[in-house]
């Protein structure tokens, strides 16, 4: 068997893979986007851009800009809580204590994030835990819950790990003897970190943003859930067209939309990302 | 004194594990001090102590005539050459070089004259905008020589630069890591587990043991009257014997190894009636032809072609000792032909056996 051949077997599975999980349901969802609701919440497939000339009205424009920030923000803070924790892990920690603490990273995962934005709920709202304990101090209960603080809180907890990960992974890898040579050749600690852990370190970076920032720009649970529905962010919008609204046409549309926005977002970012597999 | 290294009293555990035990060093102002030991004796440790990369557990490093204890690595006057480079691969050649003029604050146009002059001592100009990844090995080793020597540190450490290349690029970077050091005047600390390398490189060599110095001298005092039988086997003297002696008058000491040949040794002083000694050898300082001194009669059991030179297994009773000889005489002997082994009682190395602590 030539080559080739061989390259193409072997692709194969991961091709169909691709094709029936991503390709297919997009274009299913580009053809709805097209169409028209039907009474009963069907579609009526057409050649129609009136969803997308929806989709692009202020106020649509501004639930997804919303979202930008939410995900924007929620990289950022979710880069600036992990990176210490990272580099602690990778060059730091007790090497024999390093699988276990990598095992606490992943550890929330073993419980599902629906159940666990219930417990940040338990935990926030007015007679929560919190609140609780902070009267036990005389604090009145602070309004925790239900607002934009407690969706940010809710997202950074949940992405944390996905940040932490590819972080680990390329500082974990870091040769020590650059570090130990830039503070020979007379670099403070901080200039160490500047001019040659974060650079190096520039592919995990990179991976964990992008890891982050995506499924952010999506989310809809935590801000359902810790912000009680009552800021709507494109996720919840898009989940609410297919739900409640029964408009899938326009849902569609919308889906279609943060796609393309992921796209071009990957696009534009293409050269640090191409490093990022670099190295 | 600028340049100066005094290592006293210093002491190193990693856990368990002992790295350096009570040593003491003093290393003179642009002097080439070699650190000879083979893989775990501590000498990267001590390198790494003058550095500022790890703390002694007890004892005092002066550099300079000041105390270092204080100062961390960022802010000591000394420089390292890594054993695999570290090179900073995000950076050019010379953005490698400019690092350390960058930390010092040095002003932009005076960095790049400095930069370049320093690629030119290693012979590398024209490297300037390379990528790390595109050099060889010889060449990132200039380039982390360069990075080093162009903040003029007070001390250049060493740390094995050359165990990476091949033996021709080996033999020649040798050479000019000498002749740099010469020009420069700089106080060089270079650390090896190769003793040719250290016999050729440096003003002076220190041989560790298990953590211990167990000498220090220059090239020849050590290859000439090695005073202990670890730095004795670590410096080539192959054949080392258990003996007891037998007698000691007139400025000779007659012992009796442990396999029943009996020789002359000069007295250093050392021997004393009946005690028993550790001699060594050298295996050129042995003939099979030639006059006087010891005479032994044994039997050729082994032979080991070297090229310019056969070795010798001879057989001397319950004894085998290894003899080095020229390629002319050599050809005329073969595998179990009687000879003679000679050599002079000055040829006979008393070698003292550290009780390990």
């Amino acid at each position: 068997m030539s080559r080739g051949r061989a390259a193409f077997l072997l692709l194969l599975p991961c091709a169909i893979a691709l094709v029936v999980l991503f390709v297919l349901p997009q274009a299913l969802m580009f053809a709805a986007s097209l169409g028209r609701r039907s009474a009963y919440g069907g579609v009526i497939h057409g050649f129609d851009l009136a969803n997308y000339v929806r989709a692009v009205q202020p106020i649509y424009l501004t639930i997804l800009l919303r979202s930008f920030g939410l995900a924007l923000a929620t990289t950022v803070l979710c880069l600036l809580a992990a990176y210490p924790v990272a580099y602690w892990l990778g060059l730091l920690a007790p090497a024999r204590w390093r699988n276990l603490l990598l095992v606490l990273v992943i550890l929330p995962f073993w419980t599902s994030f629906l159940v666990r934005m219930y417990a940040w709920v338990f935990m926030l709202r007015t007679e929560g835990l919190l609140n609780l304990l902070l009267g036990r101090f005389g604090v009145a209960p602070l309004p925790l819950l239900y607002n934009d603080f407690a969706v940010l809180l809710g997202q950074v907890y949940g992405e944390l790990p996905f940040m932490i990960l590819p972080l680990y992974a390329s500082i974990e890898k870091l040769d020590h003897s650059l570090l130990e040579a830039a503070a020979d050749l007379g670099a403070v600690p901080f200039r160490t970190l500047l001019r040659v852990t974060l650079p190096l370190t520039q592919p995990g970076i990179v991976a964990g943003c992008v890891l982050v920032f995506i499924p952010s720009l999506g989310a809809y649970l935590a801000p359902d859930l810790l912000g009680g529905a009552r800021t709507v962010y494109v996720g919840n919008l898009i989940q609410s067209q297919f739900a409640v609204a029964r408009d899938m046409p326009f849902g569609s549309a919308m889906s279609f939309l943060l796609s393309l926005l992921v796209v071009a977002l990957l696009f534009a970012f293409r050269r640090p990302l191409r490093a990022s597999r670099e190295l | 004194m600028r340049g100066a290294v005094s290592v006293q009293g210093v002491r190193k555990a990693f856990g368990e594990m002992v790295a350096l035990r009570d040593v003491s060093l003093e290393v003179e102002a642009g002097e080439f001090l070699t650190l000879l030991g083979p893989s775990g004796c501590g000498k990267t440790t001590l390198l790494r102590l003058i550095a500022g990369f790890e703390e002694p557990d007890a004892g005092t490093i002066l550099i300079s005539g000041r105390d270092v204890a204080p100062l961390p690595a960022y802010k000591r006057p000394v420089n390292t050459v890594f054993q695999h480079y570290a090179l900073f691969p995000h950076r050019t050649v010379a953005g490698n070089v400019a690092f350390g003029l960058e930390c010092l604050g040095v002003a932009r146009a005076e960095i790049g004259p400095r930069v370049e002059k320093a690629l030119e001592m290693v012979r590398m100009p024209g490297y300037a905008d390379r990528r790390i990844d595109q050099l060889s090995g010889g060449q990132k080793q200039r380039v982390a020589l360069a990075r080093a020597v162009v903040l003029q540190p007070e001390v250049l450490l060493l740390d094995e630069p050359m165990s990476a290349l091949d033996l021709k690029l080996r033999k020649e970077m040798q050479v000019e890591v000498k002749n740099l050091q010469e020009r420069l005047k700089t106080t060089f600390i270079f650390v090896t587990h190769d003793q040719d390398e250290a016999l050729t490189m440096s003003d002076r060599i220190a041989v560790l043991n298990r953590g211990s110095i167990e000498q220090v001298g220059a090239p020849e005092a050590l290859y000439e009257r090695p005073r202990t039988r670890f730095v004795a086997d670590f410096l080539a003297v192959r054949n080392i014997l258990e003996a007891t002696v037998e007698s000691v008058a007139g400025g000779e000491a007659r012992v009796r190894t442990r396999g029943g040949a009996a020789f002359v040794a000069a007295d250093d002083g050392g021997y004393a009636a009946g005690a028993p000694v550790v001699v060594g050898i050298r295996p050129e300082r042995i003939t099979l032809d030639g006059e006087g001194g010891n005479a032994i009669p044994g039997t050729l059991d082994d032979e080991i072609y070297l090229g310019d030179r056969t070795d010798w297994r001879v057989r001397l009773g319950g004894e085998t000792v290894t003899v080095a000889e020229g390629a002319a005489t050599a050809s005329r002997r073969k595998r179990g032909d009687t000879v003679t082994v000679r050599f002079p009682p000055e040829a006979v190395l008393r070698l003292e056996e550290p009780q390990a602590p």
